[in-house]
């Protein structure tokens, strides 16, 4: 899936309450495949995506889908890689609306076409996100690794809108496009989005190995909220329903942000493989990951040890164990933590009471310095390096 | 200003359904979901395009006799539902 961050960041609806027991998963996330015909820098998926082929199969999906409904989830994200690769996407949309969910496709939008997009609303498809590089043609590719990727993402984004989609634009930020974002906004109002989501890159994954070529500076941040708050202004002042949300980065914030809203408390993620995980990084920890293909989504939600290992508090060491704001942020973001300090039980660096919130200054100051090297693109070639033989 | 002779329809951004795992209606768009509260999920269940406020406060007056100002709370909720651009009028 794109790396949008919006998990981390854009669910105010939906809220788990850490510490009396757990929520109940109201968002899976399916990733279909680690298969995509893009190669973004910033991908969240597994820097060893290439090491892992085994994808469930449809029965399989459907009978995931099934039982996390029993469990109470409404919300069905079907995302990668790239979903469309999926053969049998028609029959897990149509599957997952028979159940009651309301179920989202997240897409680069390569791949798409007029005709898929009528058979998926014709079999029950709620809403499309399609995901933008850069409002310029020339970044949005450099960005996809894809000379036609734009023209197609633009193409695709007026069908959807056509058939009658609520539609979702999500442009991935960074310093090689933030610069742009008014002409972002501009296409956006364009194409008639109903929502925008402005997502800061967040460091997983690709993207953290990325991080040098990726992070804007301050100034670049602060700029680009500046003209999102005037053109959210002057865009509801003119009538115009369009919903604008600006997702910063956390590396410019002085306390982590309530990653997940806590762990294991409203969202579940089930890669290609069958593996069930507390967000979509948390494939990186040092911990055993359930997997549906052994385990019922119920035992996996209420009982495995990897969804209970970041419940509660007992965790925690200090700052946070007696930090009078865990119970808003449990601590930040685990995979942060464990990329950055190497002990996943550690603060989140984001946070300015971490003893390692140096690195994240560190990284701040290094975003001052101008960049030359090419990023890392997400491919097989690529993610070989990281396969562990 | 909400009126008895507008008709409510709800923005096709929404979709309203009974959602047992809640016990409660709610309305889902994409990647997020409000939970109502019970007269709210019992006034929205009513506006299906067709029928006018009158109609829905006709139905919910019969619905609970026993309530007392029933119009006014309807039609301050439906201006509060227009406000969210959960519903058209």
């Amino acid at each position: 899936m794109s790396n949008s961050g919006s998990p981390c960041n854009a669910q105010s609806s939906l809220q788990g309450v850490p510490g009396h027991g757990h929520g109940q998963p109201l968002w899976l996330l399916a990733e279909l495949t680690y298969k995509c015909p893009l190669q973004c820098p910033y991908c969240a998926n597994p820097m060893d995506f290439a090491n892992r082929k085994d994808e469930l199969t449809t029965a399989q999906w459907i009978e995931v889908f099934t039982q996390a409904r029993e469990l109470g989830a409404a919300q069905l994200g079907f995302s990668g890689g790239e979903p469309l690769v999926r053969q049998d996407l028609v029959e897990l949309i149509g599957a997952g609306r028979e159940l009651g969910y309301y179920t989202n496709l997240i897409t680069s939008g390569v791949g798409l076409n007029e005709r898929k997009i009528a058979d998926f609303r014709a079999a029950g498809l709620d809403h499309i996100q399609v995901s933008f590089q850069a409002a310029d043609p020339q970044v949005n590719n450099m960005l996809a690794g894809s000379d036609k990727a734009f023209k197609q993402k633009l193409a695709m984004a007026r069908e959807v809108k056509a058939h009658g989609y609520p539609m979702v634009l999500n442009f991935v930020t960074h310093r090689h496009n933030i610069d742009q974002i008014d002409r972002i906004i501009e296409l956006c109002v364009e194409l008639k989005a109903d929502y925008v989501e402005l997502a800061t890159c967040q460091y997983y994954g690709w993207a953290y190995e990325n991080r040098h070529d990726l992070l804007p500076t301050r100034a670049q941040l602060e700029r680009a909220e500046r003209i999102t708050n005037d053109y959210r202004d002057r865009l509801a002042k003119a009538g115009n329903p369009i919903k604008i949300i600006f997702v910063t980065p956390d590396y410019y914030e002085e306390r982590p942000k309530g990653c997940m809203n806590g762990w294991g408390q409203v969202f579940l993620t089930i890669t290609p493989d069958g593996t069930a995980l507390p967000c979509h990084s948390a494939r990186m920890l040092p911990i055993e990951f359930p997997n549906v293909r052994q385990q019922s989504v119920e035992q996996i939600w209420n009982q495995s040890a990897g969804f209970n290992h970041f419940r509660g508090y007992e965790w925690m060491k200090e700052p946070c164990a007696s930090c009078d704001e865990k119970e808003q942020d449990f601590g930040g973001c685990r995979c942060q933590a464990y990329m950055m300090t190497g002990d996943a039980n550690n603060t989140d660096p984001v946070c300015s009471k971490s003893p390692h919130h140096g690195l994240i200054e560190q990284a701040r100051q290094e975003a001052e310095q101008p960049h030359n090297g090419q990023p890392l693109y997400r491919n097989e070639r690529n993610s070989r390096v990281f396969c562990k033989s | 200003m909400t009126t008895l002779t507008q008709t409510p329809v709800l923005n096709s951004m929404f979709r309203f359904q009974w959602e047992k795992a809640q016990d409660s209606y709610v309305l889902l768009y994409p990647e997020g979901m409000v939970k109502l509260n019970a007269p709210a999920g019992e006034i929205l269940s009513l506006v299906d395009g067709e029928r006018d406020v009158a109609g829905i406060v006709a139905e919910l007056q019969c619905k609970f006799p026993d309530a007392v100002g029933i119009d006014a709370d309807i039609l301050q909720f439906l201006g509060e539902a227009h406000e969210q651009l959960w519903i058209t009028l």
